[in-house]
């Protein structure tokens, strides 16, 4: 299985039945299509929507130019589902309406703290609602490579400029995932292609390996 | 008195000069008014000061006023979308303040509806709290951000009456309502126009007094 299907495979498992979830692009956008089918989450899109469907060339639908998601994908609208101005999708975001938020991350250190939004001198895409998204939802999870090109990108603390200030409280990326708490980072689950070993030599953060540390599962 | 006008009619009713601010409607070009961007291109002012959420993709929307460098300032969340503002941003032809999209969405409110800044704590511990004034209430640190306006709104609506209230559809809404609010002369351009009191008032998302003026899409 491809790293990256294998990270959202993983992912899916995270949502709960009835959750509200805004998710980012890439790997967390391609959990969404590994969701149980025996429960019902409520996707929302910052651009203004709840209970947003799949696209509708997958669905044989025709396409509708003013249903988009946040990347501009012709999307559609699941039964029960809402439009709203950004406005009050930026409330929903800000005000603590959504459970559960994935991002990707450039950088996450062990305090949580979340760097995705710039590279000075480099990369500058900008913010769009990752900063909101990642202070306002009530459970951040980074999904992401374990590395970038061999270098570590997770680390004792970040050196990019924040996205937001310890607001991750879950890694997941192909090598395991990680706990964030106050006591610090925490290794629970693990691939079985992996070692402990392994996993620490690509990690510069610190981090203690769960007692009941388990086998990766997705 | 019906606000609807054609885009030719336009020039000689509103007041377009260089250096003047723009709010601009739309996700990624998506609720963003083509026509009324094509308007400001024809009208040949330039050093714009642009509001807007993003700046779309190449060839879309507010991209086509940065393609034609008539763009000097932007406030905006996201341009990594568009190869050329990253370029002229990197070359600084052009200014960029990044804001948090909840953030800018707020200040833009703010501005509309007389309120003297609004306090977030998005932003904290990042590169947009700097230089900003921080506030702490019941034990916890918010920054201050300050009101937006502009001298003109441009707006995408599905339909209108000829009294410009606005009905939207679909993700198309996005920026339009707040920016309905925040500049001094407002224009809509609309798929649809019907009239007075065809359209469900239960449904109209603008009133139609934030309007000034709407054109109707060319079919």
């Amino acid at each position: 299985m491809d790293i990256r299907e294998f990270i959202a495979r993983r992912v899916a498992k995270e949502f709960k039945d009835g959750e509200v979830i805004n998710v980012g692009f890439g790997i967390p956008l391609m959990s969404t299509r590994f969701i149980s089918p025996e429960i019902t989450v409520h996707i929302h899109s910052e651009n203004g929507i709840i209970r947003m469907g799949e696209s509708p060339e997958l669905l044989g639908l025709p396409v509708d130019p003013d249903i988009t998601d946040a990347g501009g994908n012709y999307k559609t609208i699941l039964p029960g589902g809402s439009f709203f101005d950004s406005l009050l999708s930026f409330a929903l975001i800000r005000g603590g309406h959504l459970d559960t938020t994935v991002l990707g991350a450039l950088q996450v250190d062990e305090e949580g703290n979340l760097a995705n939004w710039i590279i000075p001198g480099k990369l500058v895409p900008g913010i769009g609602g990752a900063m909101d998204l990642a202070v306002g939802s009530n459970r951040v999870i980074v999904a992401m490579e374990h590395t970038a090109k061999g270098n570590p990108k997770i680390l004792k603390q970040c050196t990019l400029p924040l996205t937001a200030r310890k607001k991750v409280s879950l890694i997941i990326t192909e090598m395991g995932v990680f706990e964030i708490t106050l006591e610090g980072m925490t290794l629970i689950e693990i691939s079985s292609e992996v070692t402990v070993t392994d996993i620490q030599k690509c990690t510069e953060a610190n981090f203690k390996v769960s007692p009941m540390l388990k086998i990766m599962e997705v | 008195m019906s606000k609807l006008v054609s885009k030719e009619d336009l020039l000689n009713k509103i007041n377009l000069w260089d250096g003047m601010t723009i709010l601009v409607a739309g996700f990624l070009g998506n609720g963003t008014p083509e026509m009324l961007i094509d308007f400001i291109l024809e009208s040949g002012i330039k050093n714009l000061k642009i509001i807007v959420n993003d700046t779309s993709y190449p060839g879309k929307g507010i991209a086509r006023l940065i393609e034609a460098h008539r763009v000097k300032n932007l406030i905006t969340t996201h341009i990594g979308t568009n190869p050329e503002t990253q370029k002229q941003f990197n070359n600084q032809e052009l200014s960029i303040e990044f804001s948090p999209q909840g953030t800018l969405l707020e200040r833009i409110r703010a501005g509309g509806s007389g309120l003297g800044g609004i306090l977030t704590s998005v932003g904290i511990g990042t590169p947009v709290e700097e230089g900003k004034q921080k506030i702490m209430i019941n034990e916890k640190e918010y920054i201050l951000e300050l009101p937006l306006t502009g001298d003109l709104s441009i707006l995408k609506a599905r339909k209108a009456d000829s009294f410009g209230n606005l009905v939207y559809y679909g993700t198309s809404c996005n920026f339009n309502p707040v920016m309905s609010l925040s500049g001094k002369t407002v224009i809509a351009q609309v798929d649809e126009v019907v009239e007075i009191g065809e359209l469900d008032p239960n449904l109209i998302a603008t009133p139609g007094i934030l309007v000034d003026y709407i054109v109707q899409t060319d079919k």
